[in-house]
């Protein structure tokens, strides 16, 4: 498995040409549960091939269970510079109903450590809307939350994947999910009250203090290229040998990714050509999320024949947007306000269809 | 309260059952047409000629009839044993035969007139019995009339178990008003439920027919068929026209044949004609020459002759069935007779929206619809234009069923959804003040599509179409039977037990009342045992208003609708209902508001989006992430807007469709 990794980069890194890394993250799944050791080699054969700089954000999903707390600083001398731990809830009952496997008490105790090793560098999770949460007890776990935590929260709505046994027995009616009204109002007040407490809702749901922002994830919603490596990891990049950026799946299942990282030095299991328009589509789709929103360079990095505002303000749904203060355009470019933030998913369908029809415009203007 | 429940689940039940059996009933239907369609093949081979000549019979040994009966009363299966006992089909399994449609044969009724001609031997003499099979339904009034026109007497067959029903009642009163002579048959005796006597009470109380008179019999098991044939051919009179006269024929039904053209039924009321003759149309001076002349035995087979009181059918090179128009009158060229005075042309009386469902079948969906309606020229046909369901069609029928029928022919002829607006009928207004009359081009103005009422000021006077029902019901329900028709704006003309336990209730209904749910509320009011029928009774006066809805104060100009004064509010508080179910929440608050001359009458108010945003977005989710984007962006494309609101097309066919 470590080989497959490191091999599957090495061959990834070459073929997307890059030059120098800014982030790596580990996450998906329980990499804490990697051997430090596969940590350190694979970031130690990255060093030799390209360029990364020591202040390089080389982050880790963590769960706080009492097996990885105790590897928490074999991590950190592997290369580790930042942890995002799942805690999810500070509630037993909330952890149960969720399958995970740790405690509150574990949860505190990580964190605590956590916050030593890594200061300033730490983030929780937080999963609300879980049935039988309410907004009171929601809020009152988040307060306490404040106390504890360091300078980033990642909060994000539970939702219900087919397959799983909680999605099982809400189906079969034995457990009744939070009411839309009850998680609209857990999202909006949690907002407030981070705010009020110095915490930036620096995209939907991340929020941090002093900018300690997550890096990694910013050049997710920037719209930067990004190796995705390892079983059913995505990436996206443009191949040296190719004329567009490209969308790629790796092979999900572990014995076959591995069976095919030997034999043909990477696993990517499916290959989608983005064109200009799908690129814009997704950096608005993305980028809006964040504070800042999309630039115009950001813009013009994919598609430098067209001014963004020319193509989105010429749309009459684009102007009702900002007429009703949901989106803004300003001197960096375009970005959703608080309000937009809120219902970003309702304002970006009439964006997209924005940018497509003026690729139909150009296209039969020819 | 769980007594009341109660029955209302029993209802549902019995009317489900009453459903299923129909529906079983119709899917028999359907597998003896397999079997129908091969008899029809050996029939066809059977007779390329007539085993008989016409030449031997003359007016004297002809009778001219038809079968009116109610739904399921048998009409069909008598005419099946007529058919077998004169020999014209071999006996056997046959089923329906005068019944072509598909969905003759699924609804169990006719709607296109057939004729059939018959040979029978009575005291040693041979008659031509000419049957012409009329539809039961009296939506089909205008077909009804036109059959009727070329006989002379009619059966009038009721079921033993059933009785008289509604329709019945409004079948006796054409034949009556028509003057022809009425053979009275109470069919199904064999029946385990039968009551003949019950039945043959009710025929004399209501029809005032001696109860001596009444024929009992089982065209199932042919129990009393013969006596049928004698009653046609003793009580119903011959023909009183005249073989050595100029050739006088009246065409009273005519069909569009895609291989053969245009093939006119006639009734040659003087002269004869023959194969070859040059023939001239009465109404336009047209002449043409007979291609083929016969007789319907029972399909067509070609005589080469038809004499004075004879019927059948003549192909002569017509594309066109307006060439053949119903009601026409026919003469030898060059020796002109005067016309027969033919029919008013049918008036629609119920119009729906028809729209296909995906806006580029709409080409397969016209091709369709006027392949239908070449058949069936009551059909009153307009292009529609909606701004929310595309370009369609707006229809004019003769009535309900007429409606149901077609759509159902449509469905099975285009194959593919067809979006049915619920029914509306034609109001009429009065006008003053010499501009506006000379703008609307009249001061009396009939209003089909609601966004073109003028404005109340200039409207002096409101009427709106009525007709006259007849609900036939078992006693026991007439008190509900009473409120529903209440609840519905009508007026009780008159009440009369027609037995010991049936009544019979005339009520005085505006058509608009009776367009959606009445049937089916009265059906299960009843269990299904009341029958109801109508018939157009004019216009009268109305209290009507003009109702517009509003989205953030846009009228939604697709919505606008007529109705009674006293319906305005229920009628504005049920669609800004619907309404606020159907729109999708926004990222504003939207009010629904139903008014009458700007007077808000009804209001809902879909609040607006606090949050709707994705939780998670991270490399990994955005490929589904845009997937799923790029979907809604698509719907998106499909939305109507009005003013800023947008609205799915769905919304609209949850209100428009019935």
């Amino acid at each position: 498995m470590k080989l497959c990794l490191i091999k599957e980069a090495q061959t990834l890194l070459t073929l997307s040409g890059v030059q120098e890394i800014t982030s790596v993250f580990f996450g998906g799944g329980t990499p804490s549960l990697a051997h430090p050791d596969t940590i350190k080699m694979f970031m130690e054969d990255i060093k030799s091939r390209v360029s990364v700089q020591p202040t390089a954000e080389i982050s880790m999903e963590i769960n706080p269970t009492s097996l990885e707390l105790e590897k928490l600083k074999d991590f950190q001398d592997a290369g580790i510079n930042r942890v995002s731990i799942g805690i999810q809830t500070l509630d037993r009952y909330g952890l149960n109903l969720l399958g995970r496997d740790h405690s509150v008490e574990e949860s505190l105790r990580c964190l605590e450590m956590a916050k030593c090793l890594f200061p300033s560098s730490v983030s929780v999770d937080l999963i609300y809307g879980w049935p039988g949460q309410t907004l009171s007890s929601w809020l009152s776990e988040l307060q306490e939350m404040l106390h504890l935590c360091d300078y980033h929260i990642s909060l994000y709505q539970l939702t219900l994947e087919r397959g799983t046994d909680l999605f099982k027995q809400i189906h079969q009616g034995h457990l009744s999910p939070v009411e839309q009204q009850v998680s609209e109002d857990m999202y909006l007040q949690a907002v407030e009250l981070l705010n009020n407490n110095g915490f930036e809702r620096y995209e939907v749901s991340n929020f941090a203090k002093q900018k300690c922002y997550s890096h990694h994830n910013i050049s997710y919603w920037t719209g930067q290229a990004y190796i995705g490596v390892g079983p059913g990891a995505h990436g996206r990049f443009k191949p040296v040998n190719k004329d567009h950026r490209e969308a790629r799946i790796q092979t999900l299942e572990p014995n076959d990714w591995m069976w095919e990282v030997e034999k043909f030095g990477h696993a990517t299991r499916k290959i989608k050509q983005l064109n200009p328009q799908n690129q814009l589509e997704e950096l608005l789709s993305v980028g809006l999320r964040t504070k800042k929103g999309v630039s115009s360079r950001e813009w013009s990095n994919v598609e430098p024949a067209s001014c963004m505002k020319d193509v989105l303000f010429d749309d009459p749904k684009v102007q009702l947007f900002v007429q009703k203060g949901l989106l803004k355009f300003n001197d960096r470019g375009l970005c959703a306000s608080d309000e937009g933030m809120n219902v970003l998913d309702s304002l970006l369908p009439d964006l997209l269809n924005a940018v497509e029809k003026d690729y139909f415009r150009k296209r039969t203007a020819v | 309260m769980t007594g009341l429940h109660f029955w209302q689940r029993l209802l549902l039940l019995r009317w489900h059952r009453q459903l299923k059996l129909f529906t079983k009933a119709s899917s028999i239907n359907c597998l003896v047409q397999k079997s129908y369609l091969s008899t029809s093949v050996s029939l066809l081979q059977q007779h390329q000629q007539l085993p008989f000549d016409l030449n031997d019979f003359p007016v004297e040994r002809i009778r001219n009839f038809s079968i009116i009966a109610h739904v399921d009363h048998g009409k069909s299966t008598l005419a099946d044993r007529l058919l077998e006992i004169t020999g014209t089909i071999p006996k056997g399994d046959n089923n329906q035969v005068l019944d072509r449609l598909p969905v003759e044969r699924e609804r169990g009724i006719t709607v296109k007139a057939q004729t059939a001609s018959l040979i029978y031997k009575y005291k040693d003499q041979e008659y031509l019995l000419n049957l012409i099979d009329t539809p039961g339904h009296v939506d089909f009034h205008y077909e009804v009339s036109r059959s009727l026109a070329a006989c002379h007497g009619v059966i009038l067959l009721v079921d033993a178990n059933q009785g008289v029903q509604a329709q019945t009642v409004a079948n006796f009163y054409l034949a009556f008003e028509a003057e022809l002579t009425i053979i009275p048959v109470i069919n199904k005796i064999d029946l385990k439920n039968a009551q003949p006597d019950v039945v043959a009470d009710q025929i004399h109380n209501l029809f005032d027919i001696d109860k001596k008179d009444i024929l009992k019999i089982s065209a199932k098991q042919g129990i009393g068929i013969e006596e049928v044939l004698a009653a046609v051919i003793e009580r119903i009179p011959c023909p009183k026209h005249d073989r050595k006269k100029p050739l006088k024929a009246f065409v009273f039904d005519s069909w569009y044949d895609r291989y053969k053209g245009v093939v006119a039924h006639l009734a040659i009321y003087d002269g004869f004609m023959k194969t070859g003759d040059r023939i001239t149309c009465a109404s336009n001076g047209k002449t043409y020459e007979l291609i083929e002349v016969g007789v319907m035995y029972p399909t067509q087979v070609p005589s080469g002759f038809l004499y004075a009181g004879q019927v059948g059918y003549a192909m002569m090179n017509m594309r066109n069935t307006n060439e053949a128009k119903i009601g026409d009158t026919f003469y030898h060229e060059n020796i002109p007779v005067e016309a027969l005075p033919g029919f008013k042309d049918a008036t629609p009386m119920v119009f729906a929206g028809m729209f296909p469902s995906e806006q580029s079948e709409f080409p397969q969906m016209r091709s369709a619809i006027e392949k239908l309606t070449l058949n069936d020229r009551s059909v009153q046909i307009k292009i529609d234009n909606s701004p929310a369901l595309g370009q369609g069609y707006r229809l004019g029928f003769l009535g309900l069923l007429h409606m149901d029928v077609f759509n159902q022919r449509l469905q099975q002829e285009f194959d593919a959804s067809v979006i049915v607006t619920a029914p509306n009928v034609a109001f009429k207004v009065k006008i003053i003040g010499e501009k506006n009359i000379k703008h609307y081009g009249s001061n009396e103005i009939t209003v089909l599509n609601p966004c073109l009422m003028p404005i109340p000021e200039i409207i002096t006077e409101y009427r709106e179409p009525m007709v006259d029902a007849t609900v036939i019901t078992p006693a026991s329900y007439m008190a509900s039977i009473t409120q529903l028709c209440l609840d519905h704006r009508g007026r009780i003309k008159d009440q009369s037990y027609i037995d010991d336990t049936r009544v019979l209730i005339q009520v005085k209904f505006p058509l608009a009342e009776i367009l959606v749910d009445f049937f089916d509320e009265l059906k299960s009011l009843s269990s299904g045992y009341a029958s109801f029928d109508y018939q157009d009774a004019g216009y009268e006066i109305s209290d009507l208003v003009k109702l517009d809805f509003t989205l953030n104060g846009r009228e939604v100009e697709e919505l606008t609708m007529i109705c009674h004064v006293s319906r305005a509010r229920e009628t504005a508080r049920r669609v800004c209902e619907k309404l606020k179910n159907t729109i999708p929440r926004q990222q504003f608050v939207i009010t629904v508001q139903g008014k009458v001359n700007q007077k808000v009458i009804a209001r809902e108010d879909i609040k607006a989006y606090r949050k709707d945003v994705t939780a998670k977005c991270y490399g990994g989710d955005i490929t589904r992430k845009m997937k799923l984007l790029k979907n809604q962006a698509e719907g998106k494309k499909k939305l109507r807007l009005i003013g800023n609101v947008e609205i799915p097309k769905d919304a609209f066919i949850k209100i428009l469709k019935r």
